[in-house]
């Protein structure tokens, strides 16, 4: 696994209280993870800090999943 | 009980009476507070005043950039940002039929756009914290309304949803948002008006005086502390029994 995806694991993993082998590919924040909509805007702000980036909220609101976070930075980095 | 030892407190419209007494009553439970307004000299009297864990935080609430920036000025200089205590508030009373566009706007921007922007610099930190506070000073005419005051009417009332919608919203993360309401209190706002005006107010109030600065901060202080982590949404009237609501 990537660094990208090992980092935005750990965020994940650390914010929602959810156990490591949860967080794969496709298991939405909500859906899966059981993330209300400030928590998902809550990870967006703390993928900002950790990459160093800007995630407009247009692009935070396509978001969803794990797979979307990691894919999303990884393009923007 | 109320001990806000180790706790960072913004206060906006320091320089003026009310949020004068509530630095001083928040600093003397132990926080350490910034002092913000568009003055510094009495700023910096107060700060001095107060010794150790006071900061000066000068900004013109009118500017949104100067606002944007003060929580992080705030933060930065006092190592945090628990309690956010928005008090500034100005007043460019008119009859309504010749209230002009700029006396609406100005008071809206300083007593409502101004604490909007700083709730929302603030509680990041506060989200991430898991604790926090904010305590909006609205006013008992935000309730009644009040002829000649209209904008500072409509500002007072939004800022009342404002809190409601962002307690609903942060209250899973620690986090409380509150109002209080002074009724008729003994500041320069309230200096200007006539004797006639006084003993008119006073009449309508049932405990026959008027209320000091010092008892709106003592409900500030409470709904700061840690005492008061159940309750949000709320406002506290604090008006000598003036409205009962």
């Amino acid at each position: 696994m990537s660094d990208i995806a090992d980092r935005v694991k750990k965020i994940v993993v650390e914010h929602l209280g959810v156990e490591e082998d949860k967080v794969t590919e496709n298991a939405s924040f909500i859906d899966d993870l059981g993330a209300d909509s400030l928590d998902t805007v809550e990870l967006v702000m703390a993928f900002e800090e950790e990459f160093g980036i800007e995630i407009p909220d247009d692009a935070a609101e396509t978001i969803q999943t794990f797979g979307d976070a990691v894919k999303f930075i990884q393009d923007a980095a | 009980m109320f001990d806000l030892t180790g706790k960072t407190a913004l206060v906006t419209g320091a320089s003026g009476g009310i949020g004068g007494a509530i630095a001083r009553g928040l600093h003397a439970q132990g926080a350490t507070v910034g002092l913000s307004g568009t003055r510094e000299a009495p700023l910096a009297e107060l700060a001095a005043d107060l010794g150790e864990r006071a900061h000066v935080l000068p900004c013109n609430l009118s500017d949104p950039e100067a606002v944007e920036a003060l929580p992080k000025a705030a933060a930065e200089a006092m190592g945090g940002l628990d309690i956010l205590v928005n008090n500034a508030g100005i007043t460019r009373d008119m009859l309504f039929m010749r209230l002009k566009d700029e006396d609406w706007q100005s008071v809206l921007d300083v007593n409502l756009t101004a604490a909007m922007r700083l709730c929302r610099g603030a509680m990041r930190g506060m989200m991430k914290a898991r604790w926090g506070r904010i305590v909006n000073i609205t006013s008992v005419v935000g309730t009644t309304g009040n002829p000649g005051q209209a904008n500072y009417c409509a500002a007072k009332a939004g800022l009342v949803g404002l809190s409601k919608s962002l307690a609903h919203e942060l209250a899973s993360r620690g986090v409380t948002v509150n109002c209080v309401a002074p009724g008729f209190i003994e500041t320069a706002m309230t200096d200007k008006l006539t004797g006639d005006q006084k003993s008119g107010i006073l009449g309508a109030v049932p405990m026959g005086r008027m209320g000091t600065p010092e008892e709106i901060a003592a409900a500030v202080v409470y709904l700061a502390s840690l005492e008061a982590g159940y309750v949000t949404g709320a406002t506290v009237h604090v008006n000598g029994g003036m409205v009962m609501v």
